[in-house]
């Protein structure tokens, strides 16, 4: 015990220590910034209230894209400059082809399926008897890390040795239907949609929640004139409600597009991207740190960059439109 | 810790050292009649009040182990050893050594590291007292592993064995099999399996990001029993590529036995198993032989006995070609020496001895868990059967040692081509060749 208090008393005391400059400096500032009147105190302010925060974000978010822009242009090590030949390799080589490909049909397919079927639910569920039984029953999942559904997944995706009883669900259940299953997670290009079950699974009941709640958010009396007016069932949907919930379901479909393309932790836990079910996260991941190439993890850094902002200009576009309406 | 504290420490310890000196060692320092003395051998000056840092990788309760295990020597000798750990120490160990404040000595886990400490010129090459001891008590691939372009630096200090095969004794009693001591016996018995309708091996690569490694050491197994160490080595450092005859032999070879529908079933399973996995079927019989290394036994099934006649239990994965003889792949640590002070030299000297062994190996415990290849250590010593077992054959003087060649092989190689190219081929049974050409196309070049 003596040795804890003699090897962590120092490293204490210097954290207080760096607290009381921290705090003291920023006193300073404070005072300094409290004294300035007339034509100072505008830019002053300005500068004590955003330097940190700016600060922060190039420290944080700049330095490090513009190192990682760099460092796509050089080779594993970061020793020379190798020009274009990273991308050109991300863009060329056969099994990278695979991994563009599959993150391609992950951005057509997860994001509208979730957010689809959230909405389908959402107005499935609205005003049903216990909603909120099966609205948590639904959202549960969302609990769930990804890594943990993957592996919950798995038992469902299971398939044995030929000699061996089949105690995975779904070869299970093939195998009482009469045919043979197949090794799910190695048939290709069923296994990429698979692991997007794992992925719609999760999140389905987050989108759920989000457009409930707009829905709920649609004044009564405009339902009830369209009611009036002969709307029903489809066409109240089609004309009242979707019309009234747009904005929502863009937010929450964009937020899906981002998290898909971030998506890593699935394929990893699943698959380890072998099977021809990588995605860019995950080749990016294991390039930088598994085959410590940083010049390729850097360019798959900046491509999925790339494919990230028109989902986010078009979601601020969106929101200032929206903005300028109301 | 500050330096005055240290200093402060020091005058404390050599002060209770004087003190203890005084009323119960006399006989401690006389020589080797103490218990102490005995128990470390003779021939050592005493060097009362010296220190030699021991700079490694290891920390926590196993460093306490090294620490009581080299209480004797420092009773009879009166150096103390300072076991300094550091979960950074493969970061550290070229920042201390360029910055001019190396260790006495350091433990290197891997032989690349030793190449790269002797290029820094810093490091002095082993003296005659560990020649000898080496000379005396190793196999000829260990004083290889410990050389640098012929000169002798360093000694081994821990080993391990991956080259086991588990099997469930009480299976192969029911059946009446044998363990296997050639390979053409241990493939005639896998026929034999097969004939009667059973799994003759199991297998699993899944590994979640590292999906594929026991693959690489199947193969590293067979590139080591068919071609010997010289071709092995040269395989690491890439002037014997993957599509060269030699490994593509043993690929086929490999293919044969693992990737054996005969053998093992589906061969696409395999690759969808995780390695764990892969030795529950062991003691049920449901798969009767796995080629894994010992640390597998925490996955058998619950309440499985691990014994010479329980539930599970490994014999030494036999060689192929008669003039490698005893092929063994593992890994080990060596003591690499940063000066020849005279109580480094002591310290390094008692290190490569069997006294040194034995204490360390009764340090660790009934549960074991660490080993030697010095020949030296009787085998008496290991409380853990499996740890006899392994170290019978690290310690056979004629042993052709080899580290795992994909953990020394380039990143880009051993934890990524290699891997998902033998994912690949276990998965979708890709020719060996066209596995060989995409592993070598991946090899990095030397300047990146």
């Amino acid at each position: 015990m003596s040795n804890f208090w003699s090897d962590n008393l120092p490293k204490l005391g210097q954290m207080v220590a760096a607290i009381a400059i921290f705090l003291a400096v920023l006193a300073v500032i404070f005072f300094i910034a409290g004294k300035a009147n007339g034509k100072k105190q505008r830019p002053i302010a300005i500068l004590v209230f955003l330097g940190p925060a700016l600060l922060l974000v190039v420290i944080g978010l700049l330095g490090p894209a513009i190192r990682t822009l760099i460092l796509s242009f050089k080779g594993s090590a970061s020793h020379h400059w190798v020009g274009f030949s990273n991308y050109h390799w991300l863009f060329t080589d056969p099994s990278e082809r695979i991994v563009l490909r599959n993150t391609v049909f992950w951005i057509l397919f997860t994001p509208i399926i979730t957010t689809g079927l959230g909405l389908l639910l959402a107005v499935l569920l609205d005003r049903m008897r216990r909603e909120s039984v099966a609205k948590s029953l639904i959202f549960m999942p969302m609990a769930i890390s990804f890594v943990g559904a993957s592996i919950v997944w798995e038992f469902v995706y299971k398939y044995a040795n030929t000699n061996q009883p089949q105690v995975g669900l779904m070869s299970s259940i093939a195998k009482h239907l009469g045919f043979e299953p197949p090794n799910w997670l190695l048939t290709q290009p069923l296994n990429t949609f698979l692991l997007m079950v794992v992925f719609v699974w999760s999140q389905t009941g987050f989108a759920m929640v989000i457009l409930s709640a707009a829905i709920k958010a649609v004044p009564a009396d405009v339902m009830e004139a369209s009611a009036l007016d002969g709307a029903h069932g489809w066409k109240l949907f089609r004309g009242v409600t979707f019309p009234m919930v747009r904005s929502t379901f863009i937010v929450v479909l964009a937020t899906m597009v981002v998290s898909t393309l971030k998506l890593f932790d699935i394929v990893r836990a699943s698959t380890g991207g072998n099977f021809g079910t990588s995605v860019l996260a995950n080749e990016m991941y294991s390039e930088t740190f598994i085959r410590y190439d940083a010049g390729r993890g850097a360019a798959m850094a900046i491509v999925l960059f790339l494919l990230v902002i028109p989902v986010l200009v078009y979601n601020i576009t969106n929101l200032r439109r929206e903005r300028a309406i109301s | 810790m500050s330096i005055s504290k240290k200093g402060l420490l020091a005058g404390v310890a050599t002060a209770t050292v004087a003190l203890v000196a005084t009323f119960v060692a006399p006989a401690a320092y006389a020589g080797t009649s103490s218990a102490a003395c005995a128990n470390v051998g003779s021939g050592y000056a005493v060097q009362k009040g010296k220190t030699v840092e021991v700079f490694t990788s290891v920390v926590g309760d196993e460093l306490t182990r090294y620490a009581a295990a080299s209480a004797d020597f420092t009773a009879c000798t009166g150096i103390k050893i300072n076991w300094n750990g550091s979960d950074q120490f493969e970061a550290q160990l070229p920042v201390r050594v360029a910055g001019g404040t190396a260790p006495d000595l350091a433990l290197v886990p891997q032989p690349g590291l030793i190449a790269q400490m002797v290029a820094t010129g810093k490091a002095v090459p082993a003296p005659n007292a560990v020649k000898n001891n080496i000379n005396r008590y190793w196999s000829k691939s260990w004083r290889g592993l410990g050389s640098v372009n012929g000169t002798f630096y360093a000694a081994p200090n821990s080993a391990n064995l991956k080259s086991l095969v588990w099997y469930s004794p009480k299976q192969f009693a029911k059946y009446g099999y044998t363990v296997p001591t050639t390979w053409t016996a241990m493939m005639a018995q896998s026929d034999k399996m097969a004939a009667a309708g059973q799994t003759a091996w199991c297998g699993g690569i899944g590994s979640g990001g590292a999906t594929g490694w026991p693959a690489t050491d199947w193969l590293e197994e067979v590139v080591v029993r068919e071609a010997g160490a010289t071709v092995y080595n040269n395989w690491i450092n890439h002037t014997v590529k993957f599509s060269d005859a030699p490994i593509i032999h043993a690929m086929n070879t490999v293919w044969n036995w693992m990737g054996n529908s005969k053998y093992v079933g589906k061969v696409s399973t395999i690759a969808t198993t995780s390695f764990q996995d892969a030795v529950t079927g062991i003691p049920s019989g449901k798969c009767m032989q796995l080629q894994q290394a010992s640390f597998i036994a925490a996955s058998l099934p619950a309440g499985s006995v691990v014994s010479p006649t329980g539930d599970a239990w490994v014999y030494y994965l036999p060689g192929i070609n008669p003039a490698v003889t005893t092929p063994v792949e593992g890994g080990g640590e060596f003591y690499l020496a940063f000066n020849s002070n005279k109580a480094t030299v002591e310290v390094q000297t008692y290190l490569s001895t069997p006294q040194w062994a034995v204490s360390r190996i009764k340090a660790a415990g009934s549960n074991g868990g660490w080993l030697s290849a010095n020949s030296g250590v009787p085998s008496s010593t290991y409380s853990n059967p499996l740890d006899a077992l392994s170290a019978k054959y690290l310690s056979d003087p004629s042993s052709t040692f080899v580290f795992d060649a994909s953990d020394a092989m380039p990143a880009a190689i051993g934890n990524g081509a290699e891997w998902t190219g033998f994912t690949d081929w276990f998965a979708n049974g890709t020719p060996v060749k066209t596995v060989a050409a995409k592993i070598d196309a991946a090899w990095p070049s030397a300047s990146n």
